[in-house]
């Protein structure tokens, strides 16, 4: 086994462990591990996936390895389109794939501090309604009845949604309504998205960021609770 | 008795596998080569070679849609021509080239005429593949023959005007085609020329490596002397110079690696070299790699400019040192401080013709863009390196690039954050 201590190591060990601008720059110990393998993340996704000061790049640490694999083979095949992600993935096999996908749902970094909060309270009422209960008139589930009571998603696709900056979840909820972002089908999330309103998805995305994460942030069992809506990527 | 009890349970258990093998093992299995008990009967022999030549000839990369059937064609190509959509090559009696026969397809690779008689755009690298043996070309023919039939209908080019009249083409292949298979040096051997014919023909080398001008046309004296890949913008380097990609120095293995692997001592293969690995060199036998690495090596050493003069390599003191700065808090960690890399993994930068080739576009657009070396066989889990983009200004890349253009006696000019700028503008891809 080659192992290979690089020189820079020691320098970066006292690092703390939220340094977000520190935690974006490539640091390796030994070249053999996975590690050192996935430094073509770090600039955005940080060293241990949980995000950058960059609010459009996500967390991605703890969420279901399911789910990331996903997302991971539709950048490689085009079907998610955000070309630096395509060109990063596109000549990457499977089973690489997956092991990166498992590498960063391993992950329990500490979380960012809050962003200052934005919307006024009307909007953060109709924003914790459709996370907590839904909208009975609209036919829109609670968010957390699949992405689970601490937003830390579901074992194996559902993401977790704690921790993700306003702008990335605004984004996001944007292209699922215009049908650019898709899953497998049956898709459960495009047909929730489009019944969300321009407003509804600014209240969500402002009521998502000013909660507190949970002290587990690990996903929720497979199945643990029934789904409202048939999803193809929980199958 | 217990024995007999014993021996029933056994048989049982093995007839009930068995069926449960059966059930989870439905149609025919994979034959495997080397267990098969008998040798593999002639067409299967046929059969399997086609898919080796149609992997040298990466006839996937352009045939195939990103997410669509395995040769259904429909992929757009865009060319400074405009757009050509690749046809259907699947065994579709319709859409397809069910109807063909292998002389119908030998006429086509080898003369660029389509079955009935179309001429082909060279977009197809008939100008390349007309080197290809009768024998190769009824093998590749019977694979594709062999594969399941997709009904897709081919979709019309979108050429501008003149490039939409193919009686166009009588002219371009007055001027740059040149019929005929692919002859034996006898004064090398026969390894050398084995990897001619698969660089020269299959291969398609040339396509990318050659400089292409106005009319899409490549001058066979500037062959492998390196050029701008139309669409893509990345420069494919010169096989010649030593400046460039020029491989005169370079280990047999090292050259083989970087075409199979991905990744050797010297390099790094990126952009669209990456793709031609994951999709086609990395399926070449080891015996393959190494005849090509030969002949690649023999290249003639010609360098289509001079050296840059002392001059033209003066860099302001204070941009070396924000590159060195730059430098010192991004990439030495996996490049190192004397840019020496930790090889095959991270690749140096000192001495590595990529980073000081004539047009610094490579460098600059892998600082933007980061990169992944295509997963293969013999490096399925490639290391990669992050995007820049959003971290550094033009200024921060532009003195980052110069440094490591400049320095540990690399031969490279300082570049310009008006081109960082540009390329900026660029979707990686």
């Amino acid at each position: 086994m080659r192992v290979r201590h690089l020189a820079c190591a020691l320098l970066l060990i006292a690092a703390p462990a939220f340094a977000a601008d520190e935690d974006a720059v490539p640091r390796i110990t030994d070249v053999t591990t996975i590690e050192a393998r996935v430094q073509g993340c770090v600039t955005c996704h940080g060293q241990q996936g949980q995000g950058t000061d960059n609010g459009y790049f996500p967390r991605i640490a703890g969420k279901p390895a399911g789910y990331l694999y996903n997302q991971l083979v539709a950048f490689r095949d085009g079907t998610r389109r955000y070309a630096p992600m395509n060109y990063l993935v596109a000549y990457l096999p499977d089973s690489y794939l997956k092991e990166m996908a498992q590498f960063y749902a391993r992950q329990r970094p500490p979380f960012a501090p809050k962003e200052a909060p934005k919307g006024d309270a009307a909007l953060i009422e109709r924003g914790k309604a459709i996370v907590t209960a839904g909208d009975g008139a609209k036919q829109l589930p609670a968010c957390v009845a699949c992405h689970g009571a601490g937003l830390t998603g579901m074992e194996p696709g559902v993401p977790g949604l704690v921790g993700l900056r306003p702008t990335y979840v605004a984004a996001q909820l944007t292209r699922w309504r215009t049908g650019e972002r898709r899953a497998a089908d049956p898709d459960c999330m495009k047909r929730i998205a489009m019944r969300l309103t321009e407003r509804d998805v600014a209240a969500v995305a402002a009521y998502m960021a000013l909660q507190d994460p949970p002290k587990d942030a690990s996903p929720e069992a497979a199945n643990f609770v029934r789904m409202p809506m048939a999803c193809g990527s929980q199958r | 008795m217990k024995r007999a009890i014993a021996l029933v349970v056994i048989v049982v258990v093995v007839i009930a596998g068995v069926f449960a093998w059966k059930s989870t093992h439905q149609g025919y299995l994979p034959v495997d080569p080397k267990n098969a008990s008998a040798p593999p009967n002639p067409t299967t022999q046929v059969i399997q070679r086609g898919e080796y030549l149609a992997r040298a000839g990466d006839c996937v990369a352009c045939h195939t849609e990103p997410t669509g059937k395995l040769f259904a064609g429909g992929r757009a190509m865009a060319t400074p021509f405009g757009a050509i959509y690749v046809p259907n090559i699947t065994p579709d009696d319709e859409t397809g080239i069910g109807l063909w026969t292998a002389d119908d397809f030998y006429r086509m690779m080898h003369t660029g005429l389509s079955r009935d008689g179309t001429l082909l755009y060279p977009a197809m690298p008939f100008a390349q593949y007309t080197k290809v043996t009768r024998a190769d070309c009824d093998a590749i023919f019977a694979y594709l023959q062999s594969l399941a039939p997709v009904k897709q209908k081919n979709k019309p080019h979108e050429l501008r005007f003149p490039f939409n009249k193919r009686e166009l083409l009588l002219g371009w292949r007055t001027l740059y085609f040149k019929e005929g298979e692919y002859q034996n040096d006898p004064a090398q051997s026969a390894q050398w020329n084995r990897g001619a014919y698969l660089v020269e023909g299959l291969g398609h080398c040339t396509m990318c490596h050659t400089a292409i001008n106005a009319l899409g046309g490549s001058k066979e004296s500037k062959e492998f002397e390196g050029g701008m890949i139309p669409n893509q913008n990345w420069y494919a380097p010169s096989l010649t110079s030593n400046r460039e990609g020029g491989l005169g120095d370079w280990s047999l293995k090292d050259i083989g690696d970087l075409l199979q692997v991905g990744i050797s001592m010297r390099a790094t293969v990126y952009g669209p070299m990456a793709e031609v690995t994951y999709n086609s060199l990395q399926y070449m036998t080891d015996e393959d790699t190494a005849a090509m690495a030969v002949y690649l090596k023999s290249l003639p050493k010609k360098d289509a400019e001079p050296p840059p003069t002392d001059a033209a390599k003066l860099v302001q003191p204070a941009v070396m040192e924000r590159g060195r700065q730059v430098y010192e808090k991004q990439c030495v960690m996996c490049h190192h401080s004397e840019g020496r890399g930790y090889p095959p993994e991270f690749p140096p930068l000192a001495g590595n013709p990529s980073i000081t080739m004539a047009t610094p576009v490579n460098p600059i657009r892998i600082v933007l863009n980061g990169g992944y070396p295509p997963g293969t066989r013999k490096n399925p889990r490639p290391h990669g390196m992050p995007p820049f983009a959003h971290i550094l200004n033009d200024d921060e890349v532009a003195a980052v690039v110069t440094y490591i253009r400049v320095a540990w006696k690399n031969a490279g000019t300082p570049v310009q954050a008006a081109q960082v700028s540009d390329l900026r503008k660029l979707l990686p891809e």
